[in-house]
């Protein structure tokens, strides 16, 4: 029997497109439905900030971060200024850090919750589970529009602590948003990851292996789903850390699938630290005073965090003047999506764009 | 015409049949303008009839308002509900959206094959419902082989979603017609071969007779073909497009498959139609197997039209409940369910009611037998279900939903290591 050949032909899978999570681009060689060879080409939303920064004092780069990754701007202000603090040497006092840890932990659950709606939404489910993940996700955005003002760039760490105390009725009302999770995450658990369609779509999609993971320095769910136990809040904790009870969830096969699971558990843990900040909130003051034009002496200083998406970080060289001579954002999700290509050729154009989905990347941090 | 002892009257007004409304008409055309005249006009007006009453209300109003509205408060949101009360007007203001829309026709698209092809799905779509029976004479054209004219005018999309596909002169427009042609041909086999057992229980084409059949006996069909029924339900929506299986037009890979390069009323075409096939499957279903137009006795006190409308919604309600919940299959995985599992079960359910129908003719076992066969073949449809699907490889116990649970960053845990507790 001879085999039928088709003629490979290129297919641009973005800039614009429904599934790229913005203005991403594959190009794809495809022979008929299987993905031959595949191109990352990104680039399309650089608006320079890292170059920008260093026109800025300190504090004015804190709005710089939000709208690198805008779906967990407080992450990024967490890890930018955690990078300035140890370049300067300014400690946070206990209440600041704590407010830190929950709304970190916050922007984690909302993060993850876009993260496994679009994912959901990459795999066919039509829109459902994504609007169920914003339903809960809107929640978490009424608490940060209570505290900071701002839904989803929401600027509120400041270099020595954040910008506001928390409001008199936060502490009730994160309750009663975390209160639901559990639940929430169950009735996802019951709709995705239980159900025959999404895994028979996920599983085995995407695979990398341990080694290759830690090889291509992937970070975040993409690495434990892997089935490496890491994470930056253990490993090197911040912002008292160590003081939470919680868990690493790590997938086996480091498919897609294992990356959803990881996610979905990944909020679990983080309802239970929210819990525990929740009940220790020490008092006293949520801010060291800084001043307005801070400026740190010589020297140089990496910070990083445990975004939603991955090891987060920031580095900081300070010349003695008021504003970064170098500002450098490690983003997680540019570099875990170095290994596209390993993941996408074989499968099909489908299996591609399950594997974009699965990486969760969000554009503004990978062209920054 | 089949006579039927629970229609008391044949006057005009008895509007549970109003095949006798359309009768009146055309005995007033032929005494006024001729039999000839008649003749010709009795087809349009059975048509138009059947059109505006039943296909377009129901499928604008209870498939597109209906739909959104119910996927809505599946995704924990209203749905549409500023256009008129609770927005019922919705479509409507729709539809006038989009013929003010500009129709493109992108540079190097095939013109004529481009705007022929909506017309080629459009057409087919009013064409099925004419040997769906409303009622005991409420049936437009009651051909002796309805079966085989419903299968083969409900396979007629898929040369329009084709026409569409290469015309458009888009490489995710030729992604979706490959996808639909090779669905089509997949599922057709199935879909024929299941309905096969349904010819074979009830010895006739003819679907108003295949009602007559199950009225007859007291049973649905669906009691007594549960796995054709499954096979048909499953089939039908990968047909039509419809979430678990719409690969053809599936957004978050090829766009909008072959409808990308459409816009205005020409997209709005296609659009209404999916729902109006997605209908008429429904409705095909119901007939076939759900009893149709009757409803043990009780289309004796209901307009037997109303029944069929209320359970061809319920049928559809099905199809948006599963495009509401599932996500999506891959093309191969589509095939594979087509080929590996869906045919060959199809084949044992048609060789087990050949040896039904044989055993119940020949030993002259009288009527009651059929709840037996019920029996048996409902059993026999989860055994199978389950077993081929176990035998195929399908072990849902040996996926891990949960992942393990580690409490120290200590790198690599190997995958049988149960550390740190978790499932």
């Amino acid at each position: 029997m001879t085999e039928i050949r088709s003629e490979p032909f290129v297919v641009n899978i973005g800039p614009q497109h429904p599934s790229t999570h913005g203005v991403f681009r594959i190009k794809a060689t495809v022979d008929g439905e299987r993905v031959i060879d595949a191109e990352m080409v990104m680039g399309y939303l650089h608006r320079s900030i890292e170059k920008l920064a260093e026109e800025r004092t300190y504090t004015q780069n804190i709005p710089f971060t939000d709208r690198t990754d805008y779906l967990s701007s407080m992450s990024n202000n967490l890890g930018y200024c955690l990078a300035v603090e140890k370049l300067a040497g300014i400690e946070v006092p206990p209440r600041g850090n704590a407010i830190r840890v929950i709304m970190a932990e916050l922007q984690r659950l909302a993060s993850h919750c876009m993260a496994i709606g679009a994912f959901a939404n990459d795999t066919g489910a039509w829109q459902t589970p994504v609007m169920w993940t914003f339903r809960e996700r809107e929640r978490i955005l009424d608490l940060f529009e209570m505290t900071s003002g701002a839904r989803l760039t929401c600027n509120y760490m400041r270099i020595g602590g954040v910008a506001f105390d928390l409001p008199k009725d936060f502490v009730p009302a994160c309750r009663k948003v975390i209160e639901r999770f559990p639940a929430f995450i169950d009735e996802l658990h019951g709709l995705l990851s239980e159900n025959e369609i999404f895994i028979a779509r996920t599983k085995g999609i995407g695979v990398i292996t341990a080694e290759q993971a830690i090889n291509a320095s992937l970070s975040g769910p993409m690495l434990r789903g892997s089935g490496v136990a890491w994470d930056i809040r253990k490993a090197d904790p911040y912002c008292g850390y160590e003081q939470y009870d919680f868990d690493i969830p790590v997938g086996e096969n480091g498919d897609s699938y294992d990356r959803f699971i990881v996610r979905l558990e990944e909020m679990r843990q983080s309802v239970r630290i929210i819990e525990q900040a929740l009940d220790g909130l020490p008092g006293g003051p949520f801010r060291t005073e800084v001043p307005l034009a801070l400026r740190p002496p010589k020297g140089e200083a990496y910070a990083r965090v445990e975004g939603p998406r991955g090891e987060l970080g920031y580095y900081v060289v300070s010349d003695g003047g008021p504003s970064p001579f170098r500002f450098h954002i490690r983003p997680p999700s540019f570099i875990n999506l170095s290994l596209l290509k390993e993941m996408t050729v074989g499968g099909t154009v489908a299996d591609a764009i399950v594997v974009l989905g699965s990486i969760d990347i969000v554009v503004g941090e990978i062209d920054r | 015409m089949i006579w039927l002892p629970f229609l008391v009257s044949e006057h005009w007004w008895d509007l549970r049949d109003l095949g006798n409304l359309s009768r009146e008409i055309l005995e007033l055309i032929e005494r006024g303008l001729g039999s000839e005249v008649a003749y010709i006009v009795s087809p349009l007006i059975g048509f138009v009839a059947s059109f505006l009453l039943f296909v377009l209300p129901t499928q604008l109003y209870l498939g597109v308002y209906g739909e959104r509205r119910l996927i809505g408060r599946m995704q924990s949101r209203l749905g549409p509900n500023r256009v008129g009360k609770f927005g019922l007007l919705q479509p409507i203001a729709d539809a006038i959206k989009l013929i003010q829309k500009e129709a493109i026709t992108p540079r190097g698209a095939d013109r004529w094959v481009m705007w022929t092809a909506p017309v080629v799905f459009v057409a087919p779509a009013v064409l099925v419902w004419a040997v769906i029976p409303f009622g005991p004479n409420m049936v437009i054209a009651d051909l002796p082989t309805g079966l085989v004219y419903y299968l083969a005018v409900a396979a007629l999309p898929v040369l329009a979603a084709f026409m569409a596909g290469w015309s458009s002169n888009n490489k995710y427009s030729l992604f979706g017609a490959m996808r639909v042609v090779a669905m089509a041909i997949s599922y057709e086999v199935a879909l024929v071969l299941a309905l096969l057992g349904v010819v074979l229980f009830t010895q006739t084409l003819s679907l108003q007779e295949i009602i007559l059949w199950q009225r007859d006996l007291d049973i649905w069909l669906v009691f007594l073909q549960p796995l054709a029924f499954i096979i048909y339900f499953i089939s039908a929506s990968a047909e039509l497009n419809r979430t678990p299986t719409d690969i053809a037009e599936a957004e978050s890979e090829i766009v909008a498959g072959y409808l990308t390069e459409y816009s205005g009323m020409k997209w709005g075409l296609f659009y209404g139609m999916d729902i109006g096939y997605a209908i008429a499957a429904a409705a095909f279903g119901s007939t076939v197997f759900l009893g149709g137009w009757s409803f043990f006795g009780l289309e004796e006190w209901v307009p037997p039209w109303l029944i069929l409308i209320v359970k061809t919604q319920l049928f559809y309600f099905v199809f948006i409940w599963t495009r509401g919940t599932l996500p999506r299959l891959r093309i191969d995985q589509l095939m594979g369910l087509a080929w590996k599992y869906l045919l060959p079960l199809a084949a044992v359910n048609l060789l087990v009611v050949a040896a039904e129908r044989l055993w119940w003719k020949e030993a002259e076992l009288g009527d009651g037998i059929v709840y037996l066969f019920a029996a048996i073949n409902i059993v026999l449809a989860v055994v199978l279900l389950v077993g081929w699907a176990r035998a195929l490889g399908y072990r849902p116990e040996r996926v891990r939903t949960r992942p393990r649970l580690v409490k120290e960053p200590l790198g690599y845990v190997p995958a049988d290591s149960s550390a740190g507790g978790g499932q």
